[in-house]
């Protein structure tokens, strides 16, 4: 029998991590997710913070870690280091980010233009990944970060998987709101367009104008194949409506299409009728 | 395990069904004793017929994780299962003279007793606290055999009488163990470390094993974390 004090021992041992013998001290929990507790802790060596992620999965543990050290790109944060703890958790190491989660830093009041060129980003590295096959199923706001020198990370890789292990996997991981259907459902044809699904709730946030919600419902369409089939092509769309284009998921009225053709060509309009009504003017006067 | 429970093969059924009796009779055992006041006897009737119920009438197909822990949806079932026994007061339609599951009503019984000077004062915190002595020990059971399957006995001596010493006044020192096990300071440390890594592994894969999603064993392992 487990008597009370043993109890109590064997349940310390689940309490916070054990990192004697590593190089890092803990300082502070910075959040929790992705299968894991995220720590703010000091590395010794470099004496620096970086942010530790402890990993409590009985499989798999390494899968973040493998994923991330793959995906080198400016908009995915950077792993240093990875090891097992004296308890037997795994740990890695990735750069502490300074700045604000996408979610905080869009309630700020941000220009549509400003928050369409950061969700352009957030494409960027997610459009990497694929191409590296992997999926990183869980896109939402909290999981993107804009840095001190207006960088854009995405974070949190902890439920990404390789694209050739996905099929045929039931596991279901995500966040329900931003959770494609068929992921939500534990399908096992869950492909990167589940990433999609999820990029389109994200910009349903940060929308505001019909086109871009039109482009947002175009992406997180039901059904896989209504949705846009790469995030390249998504992108594309948004950046139609930064340049003043047509976007493809929205049908305009004509006066849509004449105010959007106003707002694209806006001074050469101008010009011309400046000319014109002084060209009247001029033959006007000579007549009197 | 409670997934497999829904499985539509039998087998899975019956051996889920076996795995979650075998991590969850105690703890229903000595919360029937002390919760609803049942003498031993009753109390292993009462154990018997609520998981035969349980799996006759597939009491566990309504749990839906995302609403609640599988403990405490568990212990609703037990209760108005107990409530109900109670009323109709027929003992053999609560279990009586059926055997599903193997209970060892004696070695209940004692842990009951070298616990009989607590007193209970909130019942969800005294189920939980004996689903974790349960868990714990299923582990600490797997890794004896673990151990002894790999020829490493002395792993499991060294956790056996540091981490699972009864009382913290006869926890021996490091230096007290490496001379009863006629071993090292060095190695007492290195096989506790080890030891301690399986215990925790087999812990969170009994874990995983009672949950029926990634997210109810994620909040099942936080929570064990404090």
């Amino acid at each position: 029998m487990i008597s009370e004090p043993a109890l109590d021992r064997l349940s310390a041992m689940f309490q916070g991590p054990d990192v004697s013998g590593t190089r890092y001290t803990l300082i502070s929990v910075l959040g929790r997710g992705g299968m894991g507790v995220v720590y703010l802790a000091r590395d010794t060596v470099l004496d620096r913070e970086v942010a530790l992620k402890i990993v409590e999965r009985p499989h798999d543990e390494a899968n973040e870690a493998r994923i991330l050290a793959r995906l080198e790109h400016p908009g995915i944060v950077p792993v240093h280091d990875f090891g097992e703890l004296p308890d037997g958790r795994l740990f890695y190491a990735m750069k502490r980010v300074r700045g604000d989660r996408l979610d905080r830093w869009t309630a700020s009041g941000r220009e549509l233009t400003e928050r369409l060129h950061v969700f352009l980003r957030v494409c960027d590295a997610v459009a990497f990944a694929h191409a590296q096959g992997v999926i990183h199923r869980d896109l939402k706001p909290e999981n993107v970060m804009i840095g001190e020198f207006g960088e854009v990370l995405v974070l949190d890789w902890g439920v990404a998987q390789e694209m050739q292990n996905a099929k045929g996997r039931l596991q279901i991981a995500g966040t329900p709101a931003y959770m494609a259907p068929e992921q939500a459902r534990g399908d096992a044809a869950v492909d990167h367009r589940a990433d999609i699904f999820s990029l389109g709730a994200m910009l349903e946030a940060i929308a505001g104008t019909a086109p871009v919600l039109a482009i947002a419902r175009k992406a997180r369409a039901d059904d896989p194949a209504a949705r846009y089939q790469d995030v390249p092509a998504l992108s594309a769309d948004v950046g139609r409506f930064l340049a003043g284009r047509a976007v493809e998921a929205h049908r305009e009225r004509l006066v849509d299409r004449l105010a959007r053709f106003y707002r694209r060509y806006r001074l050469p309009i101008l010009l011309v009728l400046t000319y014109l009504i002084a060209r009247v003017l001029l033959l006007w006067l000579a007549r009197v | 395990m409670v997934a497999a429970m829904r499985s539509p093969r039998a087998d899975e059924r019956r051996s889920a069904f076996d795995a979650l009796v075998s991590a969850y009779w105690k703890p229903v055992f000595k919360y029937v004793r002390l919760k609803w006041h049942a003498p031993p006897e009753d109390a292993a009737d009462l154990t018997q017929g609520f998981f035969l119920q349980a799996f006759e009438k597939d009491f566990f197909a309504g749990f839906d994780p995302a609403r609640a822990r599988f403990r405490t949806y568990l212990r609703t079932c037990l209760d108005g299962f107990v409530a109900n026994a109670r009323k109709a007061d027929a003992r053999l339609k609560r279990g009586g003279g059926v055997t599903l599951i193997a209970i060892d009503v004696d070695e209940a019984e004692r842990e009951l007793a070298y616990q009989a000077g607590n007193l209970v004062h909130d019942f969800d915190a005294y189920f939980h606290r004996e689903w974790l002595r349960s868990l714990f020990a299923g582990a600490a059971e797997r890794l004896r055999a673990a151990c002894q399957a790999r020829g490493r006995a002395v792993r499991f001596a060294v956790f056996e009488q540091y981490d699972l010493a009864a009382d913290d006044r006869d926890r021996p020192t490091y230096a007290e163990l490496a001379r009863r096990l006629d071993l090292s300071s060095t190695d007492v440390t290195n096989e506790l470390a080890a030891a301690r890594r399986e215990f925790r592994r087999l812990v969170l894969e009994a874990l995983r094993e009672q949950c029926a999603t990634d997210e109810e064993f994620e909040a099942e392992a936080r929570a064990l974390s404090g």
